[in-house]
């Protein structure tokens, strides 16, 4: 790199505009990813509390609770009853006395305690993360361009976000307390406030999704304007690397998929507000509660897209990397990520095989839907192939990518038996679709969310995480996250149902009691290993080992960049002469060759 | 792992049993190979000192084996699935002339069950209302009409294999046939508010002797 002086030119910015409200899209990159990352404990803070309750129903919660001499007799033992002393003597009503009185979940607490934990996950963590972060972050770099198309659209894509989440974290201390239909909101329970006895919390929901929505949209209609325009010369669509395929295509199911949520939730604050029937049916008529349900995963089903796609694209990235390997079927990952997007609007009806649906319905989705294991198998074995006599080095970001495959492949298996309507009567609605979504969604998304974190971090602030903080929050997670979700299958075959504040209140549930209780100690265990990741991520900005510009002998664009990246990336735009994935090519000496070496130049040896 | 399925109390219930044993085999043979193949490949291919990685790019001839491979167990899968579906949930295949019709109604917290009495008609005097208690007689075909008031609910008997839906406004009819006497629990599987974690009814399903004893009991002519 001998023309830095291109670079040079940017003049000093104040501090507001370049770490607030920062039209540079590295920055906001960092911005989603560190907002993402606070949500991430909001989320798995809330689950925490409702796994407690799952694992020891209606008993006090460890620390907080009140002791069993307070609730029997009111003699106050422990620090904790003091405090409860104190709030029920208080003349108002305290927040925790409504939800949690003597520190115990209160079942309505519990309702929006898991509405929220998914709410928080889906649309403040990992969309966030994966798209928000991760796109900008990686789009410009990756493509060889200085910025996104429009900067300050990017700016405001931030900034609705942050404004989601304030609307969104009202919510819990609303008279009523949030929204407790699920995150799937489902109507009469969601439209009419008698149900639920929530008034605001539900409205401030749809609010905070509503402009959630309008952050998903402009920063859509930038990724994709970005990606189509300004290419690098040489960088053609078939040299894209393909976590950026997975950005274009998600930008483009966002772009479509959201307006169709936001339409629905509009008609949901009009049938709370003003009296609109859109999801009831009264004697005069009105609507119908399944036309929430097809609004809402008409939209759903490619939000569920959505969050699996760009982890892939991250996978593949790392797997193809580490191991020192061209992508195995680089075409046929692209089409089948193109064929996932496409299926994703067709499959819909499979959340609604017990809804009332017309049955002969339930036929077609489940055909569509079993359809989906082909392009998954597909990325699957190409995944596997380009292990294949590879070069396969053990580096953290790598052992994430390998989780990520072993995990979607279990995610991806389990997806079948809901698929088929016959096993979908039994099995809907219990803990065996929990078990399903937390390995797609956490196997495998936040798999790739880790390793993709650790893999960039040289690039985002010129520096390494701590490789040993870094393997044992991997091996931690790893152990405790299938201890979590893995029995999760077997209560589902038990009939357990989710959403059920007490399973001791069933019969043929209390076989259970011993399994909810090893759930609960190993989500406490991956709950507690993320505060490593996180430690790491803050400590390592400051003081991580000092990375050079390309640590990990990387093709694709990013890497070329100088390190730290500056204002406007790169000196001179880079011409691209070659694919993403030219990796231990014969008769070459090193095992990479950047995607700016000319086709017959002779070999620099890297930077 | 399918030690955990409750006993199968239903006529249809091991059609859907066949169906989870089926999928559970292939998903299964499925993961084996993926991690056997996965693991190989991880210790076979790690980094060693001086050796490098080959240069494929990929072939069109797996892509196109696996493509079909996994198109063809899809299809086959699916054919299999259509009748007992269809067997389960479409109207037009139930088993006619039903031994019981009975009217199940779900409401924030409680399964009404209502009886058309002697008359067999929904709406007269002799109608019988229950709250949580559906009696049913064994090896007889009975249909239910469901619905809601409120909310949606889920009729759920995990022993029967049978899940459905309830919707306020709307009658959806079901059926089953028990197989086996004793009294099964009738969760909700809907959200339905604070109360839905202990919504609960039963199904008693009795000898045809105590059931008539029952109606007897009931209804006495």
């Amino acid at each position: 790199m001998h023309d830095n002086e291109h670079t040079s030119h940017h003049h000093e910015e104040s501090f507001i505009r370049k770490y607030i409200f920062s039209l540079d899209h590295k920055m906001i990159g960092k911005q989603f990813l560190i907002y993402g990352l606070l949500m991430f404990f909001l989320g798995g803070g809330l689950a925490l509390l409702f796994r407690w309750q799952l694992a020891y129903p209606d008993r006090p919660l460890p620390i907080i609770g009140a002791s069993q001499q307070y609730m029997d007799e009111g003699e106050v033992v422990t620090g904790a009853d003091r405090m409860w002393e104190r709030i029920y003597e208080s003349e108002k009503e305290e927040w925790l006395e409504v939800n949690m009185p003597n520190g115990v979940v209160d079942p309505a607490f519990y309702n929006m305690l898991f509405t929220m934990h998914a709410t928080v996950m889906v649309f403040f963590v990992v969309v966030p993360i994966l798209v928000g972060a991760f796109g900008n972050f990686l789009i410009p770099l990756m493509i060889g361009t200085r910025d996104m198309a429009f900067p300050i659209l990017n700016m405001l894509s931030f900034w609705f976000a942050v404004l989601a989440a304030v609307i969104m974290t009202i919510g819990f201390f609303v008279p009523g307390g949030h929204a407790a239909a699920g995150w799937t909101g489902y109507a009469p329970l969601s439209s009419d406030a008698q149900w639920t006895g929530v008034e605001w919390g539900q409205i401030l929901w749809g609010l905070s999704l509503f402009v959630q929505g309008l952050s998903s949209l402009v920063g859509s209609i930038n990724y994709i304007t970005t990606i189509i325009n300004m290419r690098a010369p040489g960088m053609t669509f078939f040299r894209l690397p393909l976590v950026i395929w997975s950005l274009f295509i998600v930008a483009i199911l966002l772009l479509l998929a959201f307006p169709v949520l936001s339409s629905a939730i509009v008609l949901l604050v009009f049938d709370r507000l003003a009296g609109t029937t859109f999801f009831t049916t009264t004697a005069e008529g009105g609507g119908d509660p399944l036309l929430w349900q097809h609004l809402f995963w008409f939209f759903g089903h490619p939000e569920v897209y959505i969050l699996i796609l760009p982890g892939m694209g991250i996978a593949s990235e790392l797997i193809a990397v580490f191991s020192r390997k061209p992508i195995f079927g680089y075409r046929s990952m692209v089409y089948a990520m193109i064929a996932i997007a496409f299926l994703g609007w067709i499959v819909w009806g499979h959340h609604m095989f017990q809804s009332g649906m017309r049955p002969g319905l339930g036929s077609i989705f489940m055909t569509t839907t079993m359809l989906i294991a082909v392009p998954s198998a597909i990325k699957t074995f190409n995944w596997l192939g380009t292990m294949f006599k590879g070069s396969i080095r053990f580096t953290t970001p790598m052992l994430h990518g390998i989780a990520f495959v072993s995990m979607f492949v279990i995610g991806g298996l389990s997806g079948i038996y809901m698929a088929n309507t016959p096993v979908d009567i039994f099995i809907h609605d219990t803990y065996y679709i929990v078990a399903h979504i937390h390995y797609v969604v956490f196997g495998g998304s936040l798999f790739a969310i880790f390793g993709g974190i650790i893999f960039w971090f040289p690039k985002m602030y010129g520096r390494y995480m701590n490789d040993t903080l870094s393997k044992i929050h991997f091996w931690l997670t790893f152990v405790a996250f299938n201890c979590t979700f893995f029995p999760m299958h077997i209560l589902g075959v038990g009939g357990h149902m989710r959403r059920i504040s007490n399973p001791l209140q069933y019969e043929f549930l209390q076989q259970f009691e011993g399994m909810n209780i090893f759930i609960t100690m190993s989500a406490f265990t991956l709950g507690f290993a993320q505060l490593i990741l996180v430690f790491n991520f803050f400590w390592s900005m400051s003081r991580g080992k000092v990375a050079e510009q390309n640590p990990w002998h990387v093709n694709t664009l990013e890497w070329e960049a100088p390190t730290p990246v500056p204002h406007g990336n790169f000196g001179q735009i880079p011409t691209v002469y070659r694919g993403p994935y030219e990796y231990s090519v014969p008769d070459e000496e090193d095992d990479w060759i950047p995607q700016t070496r000319p086709e017959h130049a002779p070999a620099t040896g890297g930077d | 792992m399918l030690q955990w399925l409750p006993d199968n109390v239903s006529t249809f219930g091991q059609g859907v049993d066949n169906l989870f044993y089926a999928i559970y085999y292939i998903t299964l043979i499925a993961l084996i190979l993926v991690m056997a193949t996965l693991i190989t490949f991880l210790i076979k291919y790690r980094y060693q000192e001086g050796k490098r990685a080959t240069y494929i790019e990929g072939s069109t001839t797996l892509e196109i084996v696996w493509t079909a491979a996994t198109t063809v167990i899809v299809f086959v899968l699916a054919m299999f699935s259509y009748p007992q579906w269809n067997k389960i949930k479409s109207p037009t295949s139930f088993p006619e002339n039903p031994d019981v019709v009975v009217q199940v109604s779900g409401k924030q917290f409680n399964w009404d069950m209502t009886y058309p009495g002697p008359d067999n008609e929904f709406g007269t005097d002799d109608d019988l209302i229950l709250e949580n208690e559906l009696h049913v007689p064994v090896n007889a075909v009975v249909h239910i009409r469901l619905t809601a008031v409120d909310v949606i609910h889920s009729f759920f008997v995990p022993q029967l294999r049978l899940k459905q839906d309830a919707l306020p406004s709307r009658f959806i009819d079901m059926w089953f046939e028990a197989t086996k006497a004793g009294r099964y629990e009738i969760p909700c599987a809907e959200l339905c508010g604070f109360g839905h974690s202990g919504m609960l009814g039963y199904l008693n399903v009795h000898a045809q002797t105590d059931y008539d004893a029952w109606l007897q009991e009931r209804w006495p002519q």
